[in-house]
Order: C-alpha cells, then structure tokens, then sequence
C-alpha cells in the first residue's frame, strides 16, 4: 500500500476533504429527493384518511385544524362529501407501546361512531403486538362501528369491552389510549 | 484467487454470517421473515459494492492513521443516499425496510471489508468482493428468516402478496419470532453451514 504519510497536516486535509464531499452530495441528493419525499407523505396521509372515513369529495388535508388534549395537540381532519360533514379522521398517537410510540389515524362517522382505524407507524413485538395492524389480523375491526359513548375503550383486564390480543396486552392497552384520545380530540372539535 | 473464488467465497467458504460472524446485530434484529432478511440484505449489498468501490479507488490518498475514520464517512454517505432515494422512489419498500437502512452502518461487515479487503485491492476485485460478500450476506439472512417465519408465524413471505405462502394455521413457535429465537435459529444454522463447508472445503 501507498499510503499518503500520517502527517498533521496530511489527516485533517484528508478528513476535511472527504467530508467536503459526502457533505456536497448528500446535499445534492437531498435537495433532489426532498419533493418527492414529501410527495409521497403527503400521498400516504391522504391514503390513510381515504380508508378510515366514509367517501368524500373535499380535501381533509387542506381543511386540517388541530385541537388540543390534555397536554397533547391532535391533528384532525375533516371530510365533506357536497360540503356536507361525513366524517373525521382524527391522527392520534400514544407513547404507552410495548416499544414505544404508536401513531394511529382513527375515523369517526358523523354521528361518533368509529369508522375504521388504521395503524400508521409501530413498533411492537413482531408476531404479538404488530397484531394491532389491519393486515396481521383482524383484532382491530371488533371497533368498527363501535361508538366510545357506549365502548368502553379499555381492555376487558381494567374493565373495559375490548378484548385484548393474546400475550400482547400492554399494546392492546396502547392501542386503546391512542383511540381513546382520538375520541376526546374529535368530542372537543369534531363537529366543526 | 481468480474472479469466480473471490466471488462465491461470501456464500459458503467466507459467509459473513454463518462463517465470519460480522453483522450480527442487524442479522438478529432484522431476520423475522424471510421478506425482511432479504430486502436487509440487498440493500446492504448495495451499500456494500458501492464502498468498496470508492475506497478501493481513494486506498492510496488516504493517510494509514485516519483510514477508519474516511471509510464510515463513505459508508455513511452511501447508507443516507440509499435512504433518501428509497423514500422518495420506492416508499413502499421505504416502509417496510426503513427502520432498518440505517442500521447498515452500523453493520461491521461493509467496514469490515472496506478494511480487509478494499483497501488492498485493485477497483473490479473489490466490487466483485462486495457483491459476492453482499448476496451471501443476503443468502443467509433470507434463510434465518424463512427459518423463524416458518416456525414462528406458519407463514413464508418471499414478496409480500406474490410469493407468499402460508403453511399452517395458528401462532406457531412464538419463540422463534422473538429475540432468543433468533440466536437459537442462528445457533442451529451455524451448525449446518459448518457441516457443509467441512464437506465442500
């Protein structure tokens, strides 16, 4: 090997002149990914409130307003079909995951009622926890339809009228707090 | 060595996993279906033939004490491009696979033959390294995972809704989803790949 010699001067010219470049790329990359990075979230927010709440012809995303529960701001946003209200998807997330942060999308009907629910980011035990999305399996969909007004949302354990995932109660549990948080979020502004 | 050694070297002889145990912590980590452990592993390939690339070609400007230092700084740039790119092309694969790019830095195995192997050698064996390195890298984790998928889950995913295939009904070994069955899995596949390589060397 050739080596240039390990002198002062020689390693911090070296090190100043690679990390000039990795920085002047990455740079360039990013300034190049960065629309369609956002493209694409945005794409998947709207995805993500299409499948919780009933039809509509309005755009949630640019009517979105935030509301503000103990201690948290949720996001919701509401979806018009003919500039009449038909639903809210209200994003509501809680730290109480087995592993963490839990963000789900929650849809309300009109009338309260729970449309659909769609997990958009986790982390819980593969095989166990990740059983709270929509595709591992169907434990989600016993809330469908359910109205918070008369659905206890807790497990059956604390006494609540959800039936918890076998061996993953703490997500169950998580799970629960997001939606229930989503429910005070749309009682407080989601009639708007 | 001729190019087709210096190749097929990472799937058996030289495996990074099963023989030289280098990445082992996304290996652990990663490996809970088959679908996951392979695309880990492509993109780590990715990475891989890149780095190897640009520190064979950099070797001889680049002081012998500050080495280490230049080649994470390669190795992190080309893992931060990946995931840009990945976001904003293919976001689904983004989805399923970005907790885990980062992770590739991290993995001693892209050092470790920017090191071993990069550095001493001419442009084309280093990328044919790389990419014999990376696809035995890939190899052995998509079989950890269909291991403990198929144990764990009754399920073998290759490509989520094409290649998918679900063996039986229930929850399975749940053990082997999880953390300890992972090195067990490991343990066991070890022990196989030691066979095989007694045999074939």
């Amino acid at each position: 090997m050739a080596n240039k010699e390990s002198t002062f001067t020689n390693m911090v010219l070296t090190l100043f002149l690679v990390t000039l470049a990795a920085a002047t790329t990455l740079g360039f990359i990013y300034e190049l990914t960065k629309e369609p990075i956002a493209e694409a979230k945005l794409r998947k927010k709207n995805i993500a409130i299409q499948k919780v709440v009933p039809d509509f012809t309005n755009e949630p995303n640019a009517e979105a307003y935030d509301v503000a529960v103990e201690g948290d701001t949720l996001t919701l946003y509401p979806a018009r079909k003919d500039g009449k209200l038909v639903g809210t998807a209200v994003a509501a997330f809680t730290e109480k995951g087995y592993s963490g942060l839990i963000r789900v999308m929650v849809g309300f009907n009109a009338n309260g009622t729970i449309n659909n629910i769609s997990v958009l980011q986790h982390q819980e035990t593969p095989g166990l926890g990740d059983k709270i999305e929509k595709g591992k399996s169907d434990w989600s969909r016993q809330f469908n339809g359910k109205n918070p007004e008369d659905f206890q949302l807790q497990v059956r354990k604390d006494g609540g009228d959800v039936d918890a995932i076998t061996a993953a109660t703490i997500s169950s549990r998580a799970y629960c707090d997001a939606v229930e948080k989503a429910y005070k979020a749309f009682q407080k502004g989601g009639l708007q | 060595m001729n190019q087709w050694q210096n190749f097929s070297k990472g799937f058996i002889k030289d495996n990074p996993v099963f023989v030289l145990f280098l990445g082992l912590c996304p290996t652990l980590a990663v490996t809970t279906s088959a679908y996951n452990g392979l695309g880990m592993g492509l993109a780590t390939t990715f990475v891989l033939v890149m780095s190897n690339l640009v520190v064979s070609i950099i070797k001889n400007l680049i002081p012998g004490k500050v080495r280490i230092p230049t080649f994470i700084v390669v190795i992190a740039s080309f893992v931060t491009m990946v995931e840009m790119l990945t976001e904003a092309f293919v976001p689904d694969l983004y989805e399923q696979l970005g907790i885990f790019i980062p992770l590739i830095v991290v993995n001693c195995l892209v050092l470790g033959r920017s090191e071993a192997f990069a550095s001493k050698n001419n442009i084309f064996s280093s990328i044919i390294d790389g990419l014999g390195m990376g696809l035995g890298f890939a190899m052995a984790l998509t079989v950890l995972g269909a291991v403990r998928e198929v144990l764990g889950s009754g399920s073998l995913t290759l490509i989520p809704d094409v290649l998918e295939f679900t063996l039986y009904q229930g929850d399975g070994m749940l053990v082997f989803v999880l953390a300890p069955g992972a090195f067990l899995a490991l343990g066991y596949l070890i022990m196989l790949a030691d066979k095989v390589k007694k045999k074939m060397y």
